[in-house]
């Protein structure tokens, strides 16, 4: 193994270089990393792990011994251990070879600990490799180098990219089939970053990697690979970054109010963003109503501050009017509140998402009434989002999302939790799409949806403001922007409700 | 029954516990939001308490979770009645403690037909003692929602387990259907008759479970700590020899040694370790240097391969 120093200076060679926006962090984070490994069926995304996990002696003798027991039968030409099993512990996976459902591990080294969720490739379940990217920092994308990408791993990507992993380990695995061929790996290792550059990730480091033979895994691969000076996978997993909480302002999405008696009201829930002390004007949505905080209670003691993650217990100075689903929140620092939203989401079952079918809504612990209406859905082989009413299943669209009651959002860009949604099928009570939302519509006249754009006819000056913001600009496909005077502005409105 | 709280009181004076690690702090708040996500979406809660080092960790937290009001569920027991003698007085000097209701049930037909683990074989004995007593106590008592301190770092089937673990009116579990899971926004819609089982410690370790232990003062079952006691040498496995009921077979002889238990079951059934961590900090080390899994000891995991899943799909925890 390579020392850090070293390894980070080989990491260099194989990024793609794009400005680095986050400075890197100097304190050590003793929060694991989450990770996943995604990619087509049989790619390998299984052994890998598996490998990982022997390698990094987190497989005890008893485990090992059922896994030489269980791989009996099975073994490869190179009398190694299926490797796989160690992840693959449903009886049909085991039976059909292939994983079928999400597995969680756990496993550590000197210098850090993860936990990583090794995810089926196979279409069908695209649900549970969505179920392990949502709460991810990273994706190990796997190739079969004797095939390059699939439609599969397009999808992979831009699912993981979508619920906001922003590193990616490309790992071209089977190079051993290949006869540890160098230009065949330089093929891949472009054809993704074309791919990775085209859903905005800035970090991607490729590894030629034999899962099986434990090669570039964590021990290097130079007796086979001599070509190959960057770093192992693990060496790529220890230097990798958390996310940290993306925060606008204070959020606590309340879960319960708690009233063990007269003298105590309590509203219990976990930050969703920000921070809160004693003394803090907070606002209650969505009913709008402000108090001050006077205590933040928690098992151990009053405490003087909480941050993002902490599971509290908030005490206001007046009696409002709180229930659960109420997310009390900073007052100078709000998320949006509002009737329609858009979003992007993936279709999760075979029924897919229908056109203005009333679906609900959780969000935090806030589930409401919606209505989706689908706009377009993305074409993974060119990138381009097309037209459409409904979404089949594992689709990737754009929806308006229309709601009887207010709903309280901020971006997912903004923050990963109080954007972040589920859409359950009231037929069914199935979970039928993740989603993420991307801005609040402004539910107003004066809006045409035509094919796929909004056009919004504003008065010139807010118009002007409007299209000068961040947001704007990352949308200007789906926004048309007609510059009117105020008079005419009017005008239009009064034509709509009348 | 409702207490008042002095506001004086709110402060916790035992607190000088140093603060928890960020690895210990995340883990705890995600079982705590669990906690408080079930307790308000279900009706009829309840909390599988089996007295182990789990279940510890797992009592703890819903304290906490609930704090400053009263754990607003019950704790269900599942007494085989072939539990260590100490596990039975340790779980009632807790319950009295704490203050908590305690539901314990044993399978009526275990005592009618007179079920042991030593006539029936650990296999059928299990399937009736544990997995149907568990049905039974969870449909007398209409619950719609049954947390378990389940780790998915114990068993390869346990690994694919979801945090909200939906269960069809007979209990099943269908491992190939799984609702999907994502972020911390869990799907708690079911219908009449249908349940969840949740798992607040899903992503614990064991070894987080005894660091956790030990940052908190956790109380536990002294049997986790080495001291001499009496054994007997069964199918590889040592096991207790304290109780009138188990029978010396003929070449078995009882013998004292300095043993200590990883995880706790029906005694018959689970093997000690030779051992000797008498704190928390031996336990601790002597796990980070272990060279065999947690359930290497039980002998019903061993029973057949894939014996996790297929007690689990018929409605064990
Ligand atoms: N020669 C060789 N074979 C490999 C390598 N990695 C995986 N395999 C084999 O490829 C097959 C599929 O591996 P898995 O790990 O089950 O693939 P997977 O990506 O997890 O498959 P799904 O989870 O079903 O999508 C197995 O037979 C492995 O032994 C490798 O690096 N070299
Ligand atoms: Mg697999």
């Amino acid at each position: 193994m390579t020392a850090p120093a070293a390894a980070g200076a080989a990491l260099d060679q194989t990024i793609v270089s794009l400005p680095v926006q986050e400075t890197a962090r100097v304190v050590r984070d003793t929060r694991p990393l989450r990770l996943i490994t995604c990619g087509s069926v049989d790619d390998g995304k299984s052994t890998l792990i598996g490998r990982l996990l022997w390698d990094t002696k987190a497989v005890k003798e008893d485990q090992a011994a059922s896994l030489q027991r269980d791989s009996s039968g099975k073994q490869n030409d190179l009398g190694l251990p299926d490797f796989a099993l160690l992840l693959d512990g449903l009886q049909a996976e085991r039976e059909q070879g292939i994983t079928i459902d999400v597995a969680y591990r756990y496993f550590a080294t000197d210098k850090r600990s993860f936990i990583v969720a090794d995810t089926p490739g196979h279409e069908q379940y695209t649900r549970n490799m969505a179920t392990g990217a949502s709460t991810a920092d990273l994706a190990v994308l796997l190739v079969d180098a004797r095939v390059g990408l699939l439609e599969q791993t397009r999808r992979h990507a831009t699912i993981a990219t979508l619920m906001g992993i922003r590193q990616f380990v490309l790992a071209v695995n089977k190079i051993d089939l290949t006869n540890y061929d160098r230009a065949r790996f330089d093929q891949i290792s472009h054809e993704f970053r074309e791919l990775a550059l085209s859903l905005g990730v800035r970090q991607v480091t490729a590894i030629p990697v034999s899962a099986l033979r434990g090669e570039n895994v964590v021990y290097d691969g130079r007796a086979s690979m001599p070509w190959y000076d960057g770093p192992t996978l693990i060496e790529v997993l220890e230097l990798a970054t958390t996310r940290s909480a993306q925060t606008v302002g204070f959020r606590l999405p309340v879960q319960r109010v708690s009233r063990p008696g007269e003298s105590f009201r309590g509203y219990q829930g976990t930050v969703a963003g920000g921070a809160v002390k004693p003394g803090d004007s907070v606002v209650i949505l969505p009913s709008g109503m402000v108090a001050n905080v006077t205590k933040i209670v928690t098992f151990d003691l009053v405490r003087n501050a909480a941050v993002a993650g902490d599971a509290i217990t908030l005490v206001l100075d007046r009696q409002v009017d709180v229930s659960r689903g109420d997310v009390i929140a900073s007052i100078d620092s709000q998320p949006m509140t509002g009737l329609a939203f858009d979003a992007q989401l993936v279709a999760l079952q075979p029924e897919g998402i229908q056109p203005g079918k009333r679906y609900w809504l959780k969000s935090g612990s806030r589930r409401q009434r919606v209505q989706v209406q689908p706009v377009s859905q993305l074409e993974l082989k060119s990138g381009k989002w097309n037209h459409a009413d409904e979404l089949p299943m594992n689709a990737i669209g754009k929806v308006h999302l229309a709601f009887d009651e207010q709903a309280i959002f901020d971006t997912y860009e903004q923050n990963r939790t109080t954007g972040a949604f589920i859409l359950i099928d009231p037929d069914t009570n199935n979970t039928v799409a993740g989603g993420m939302i991307t801005a609040k519509r402004a539910a107003l006249g004066g809006i045409h949806t035509e094919e796929r754009r909004v056009i919004l006819s504003l008065p010139a000056d807010l118009a002007d403001q409007l299209m000068a913001t961040e947001l704007f600009a990352s949308r200007r496909e789906d926004v048309e922007v007609r510059r009117v005077s105020a008079g005419k502005a009017v005008g239009i409105i009064d034509s709509i409700d009348g | 029954m409702p207490h008042t709280l002095p506001e004086t009181e709110l402060h916790n004076p035992q607190s000088t516990k140093p603060p928890l690690d960020p690895h210990l702090k995340a883990l705890e708040n995600e079982a705590i939001h669990i906690f408080r996500e079930v307790a308000a979406e279900f009706e009829r809660p309840v909390m599988l308490y089996s007295i182990g080092k789990d279940s510890s960790v797992l009592l703890h937290l819903a304290r906490k979770a609930f704090y400053p009001g009263r754990v607003p569920f019950p704790l269900l027991h599942v007494d085989t009645g072939w539990k260590f003698r100490e596990m039975i007085a340790f779980r009632d000097e807790i319950v009295r403690k704490y203050d908590l209701d305690l539901i314990a049930h044993t399978n009526p037909r275990g005592a009618a037909e007179n079920i042991t683990p030593f006539t029936h074989g650990s296999a059928l004995y299990t399937d009736i003692m544990k997995t149907e007593a568990l049905r039974q106590a969870l449909d007398a008592g209409q619950y719609d929602a049954a947390f378990g301190g389940a780790r998915r770092d114990e068993e390869a089937s346990r690994a694919k387990e979801r945090i909200y673990s939906f269960r069809t009116p007979d209990h099943r579990w269908d491992p190939r259907n799984q609702r999907p899971e994502l972020w911390n926004v869990y799907n708690g819609m079911i219908r009449k008759g249908e349940s969840v089982r949740a798992f607040p410690l899903s992503n614990w370790t064991e070894v987080d479970i005894w660091r956790y232990i030990q940052a908190e003062e956790i109380p536990i079952v002294p049997l986790y700590f080495a001291k001499k006691r009496p054994v007997v040498e069964r199918d590889g496995m040592m096991i207790l020899a304290e109780d009138r009921r188990l029978e010396l077979l003929p070449g078995e002889v009882k013998r004292e040694e300095v043993i200590r238990f990883r995880t706790l079951g029906c005694f018959p059934l689970t093997g000690a370790i030779r051992s000797n961590a008498t704190t928390l900090d031996d336990i601790i080390a002597e796990l980070e240097t272990a060279t065999v899994s947690e359930r290497q000891g039980r002998a019903i995991d061993r029973d057949q391969a894939g014996s996790m899943e297929k007690k689990k799909r018929e409605g064990y925890f």
